[in-house]
């Protein structure tokens, strides 16, 4: 594998000239004419294997397989829930495939996009945490988590994981937070956020029944506590179920509080 | 090879430039190389236009982007304003982004095109110039490390990169702003604004600039002219920042919904059209 380094106008080139660049994939040749799979569609009923030009075949590494994720935090507790269901076109391949991972005790990581590079990410993440704590005896705060995810994402800027993430937990002062991502790792600190195909459909009701906005000074509620966020991220999860074709089947609902992750399910329609 | 950087080049940590730091493929995806991987292809810079070709809208992969940013010098100083929105495609990603990057207490980067490349790269500056206090036991100059930056950028150029930033500060020689794009534009200029609102914000710094005014009156400044933007400009929008860079560093002054501003300019036009109406009326009645 070829690398570039970050600070590369000052590191000089990549190590390999591009000549000499071990071959992948390369693209608009990844056509296999034999591959009865690989031939026939719309404008190419017959098979015929077709020049590749601007309308050529492609390597199409990404794919969405949908999903929604939530991480929503109050004074001393987080919530992160995400569906289970996996999507494909009109498909439901799979209804029972997990996209939330336990990091540490204070810190749990949903995420949706391609199931692929969600299996990559969170397999990564816990070989880094794991040698974290084996060379400092203890395990990596909420804060360096969020960062190290980001740059994480950031290294593989031109050939991004398709993942879209949401990060909640707690921070060394008992306080929870939730961290929204992009798919290459720019970064926020929020109070509740939502990724995935259901995020049209969520976050405007995290915004309005959690941050509050959109509503008259007036009529501000007392900030949630645990419980009723619990149900508030259920109910926006059986909403976005009736609504999103990527969204159903089972909900993970994981609580991060002071005494540790606590991990529940519930159903949503599987139809 | 060639080596741009004639700052680092001479003080580089032994190894890390070396050829033989060939790096596994385990380690680049554990990203303990602190490398950013490049996709095997024979044209790696159109990857990711290419792998979205065929895809549908609504499953291609939108990046956070940044909107109006302004940075300005005078008597007093250097304001820099920003909005803080980000949209991504239709959908408003946020609504209370800090596009100001605080480098180091000395020195501010504004955040205009990819978030993701804006925070990255200018959370690298940050770095390198505590390297430099470090290695000559004094503070980077700011045209120094604005030009850190547009080396690093120039050398990605094609790939994709897309940032336009202001990067401010206060050095021996004083205040300073540059301007540093993903195209590899390095300038030097006394005002400059950034981004899709960044022709509105222009036109009203430049009615009520002028070098010799009050602190306040330059503040005030540049909170209308964020405003203006984030009026006119759909994809500009939310909380507005405000950051003064003094002798002694930055210090932020503000950070305000901009419907704050809307709901005062809209009470002072009602005011203004109320008075006129009475004056228009008295002359009738006489």
């Amino acid at each position: 594998m070829s690398v570039l380094r970050p600070n590369a106008s000052v590191m000089g080139l990549p190590y390999t000239a591009p000549g000499n660049a071990p071959r992948g994939f390369t693209l608009g040749e990844h056509v296999d004419p034999e591959d009865p799979l690989e031939v026939g569609n719309s404008s190419n009923p017959h098979g015929k294997p077709r020049a590749i030009g601007p309308m050529g075949r492609r390597f199409q590494p990404y794919k969405n397989n949908g999903g929604t994720v939530v991480a929503v935090s109050g004074k001393d507790y987080s919530v992160i829930a995400s569906d289970t269901r996996l999507g494909s076109g009109y498909s439901v391949p799979s209804r029972n495939v997990s996209r939330i991972i336990k990091l540490t005790d204070k810190c749990v990581l949903a995420s949706s996009g391609m199931q692929s590079d969600i299996a990559v990410l969170h397999k990564v993440l816990r070989i880094r945490l794991t040698q974290y704590q084996y060379a400092h005896h203890q395990e990596m705060s909420l804060t360096a988590i969020s960062q190290m995810l980001s740059t994480m994402l950031y290294y593989r800027r031109f050939q991004p994981y398709y993942t879209f993430n949401v990060l909640g937990g707690i921070d060394a002062e008992g306080h929870g937070w939730s961290y929204s991502y992009d798919a290459i790792g720019s970064h926020e600190k929020v109070r509740a956020v939502c990724s995935g195909t259901g995020q049209n459909l969520l976050q405007p009701i995290l915004d309005n029944q959690v941050e509050f906005r959109q509503t008259a000074p007036e009529k501000k509620p007392e900030e949630l506590s645990l419980e009723p966020c619990v149900e508030l991220v259920k109910d926006a999860f059986t909403s976005a179920g009736e609504r999103d074709i990527y969204t159903g089947d089972i909900v993970e609902l994981a609580k991060v509080t002071a005494k540790g992750v606590e991990i529940e399910k519930f159903e949503l329609r599987s139809d | 090879m060639r080596n741009f950087d004639f700052l680092d080049a001479e003080y580089a940590i032994s190894g890390t430039r070396s050829d033989e730091a060939r790096v596994s493929p385990d380690a680049i995806d554990l990203g303990l190389s602190n490398s950013l991987v490049v996709p095997q292809v024979d044209r790696p810079s159109s990857f990711l236009r290419d792998a979205f070709a065929n895809v549908p809208e609504k499953d291609r992969i939108r990046f956070a982007h940044g909107t109006t940013t302004l940075a300005f010098s005078f008597k007093g100083g250097i304001i820099v304003a920003v909005d803080s929105r980000a949209s991504m495609g239709q959908y408003i990603g946020s609504g209370t982004v800090k596009k100001i990057i605080e480098i180091n207490p000395y020195l501010l980067g504004t955040m205009a095109g990819g978030a993701a490349d804006c925070s990255f790269w200018e959370r690298d500056l940050g770095r390198r110039c505590k390297l430099y206090e470090l290695r000559n036991k004094e503070r980077i100059s700011v045209a120094a490390a604005s030009k850190l930056l547009a080396n690093t950028v120039y050398y990605y150029k094609g790939m994709g990169l897309s940032m336009g930033t202001m990067i401010c500060g206060w050095d021996k020689t004083g205040p300073s702003i540059f301007y540093v794009d993903s195209d590899g534009t390095r300038l030097k200029g006394k005002m400059f604004s950034v981004g899709s609102g960044s022709t509105f914000a222009y036109g009203v710094l430049d009615q009520g600039y002028s070098y010799d005014m009050s602190d306040e009156e330059a503040i005030t400044l540049g909170q209308k002219s964020i405003y203006h933007a984030t009026h006119r400009d759909a994809a500009s929008g939310g909380v507005i920042n405000l950051y003064h860079v003094k002798e002694d560093g930055w210090v932020k002054i503000s950070s305000e919904d901009m419907m704050v501003q809307h709901r005062a300019r809209m009470a002072q036009i009602k005011a203004e059209n109320e008075t006129s109406a009475a004056v228009v009326a008295e002359p009738a009645a006489a």
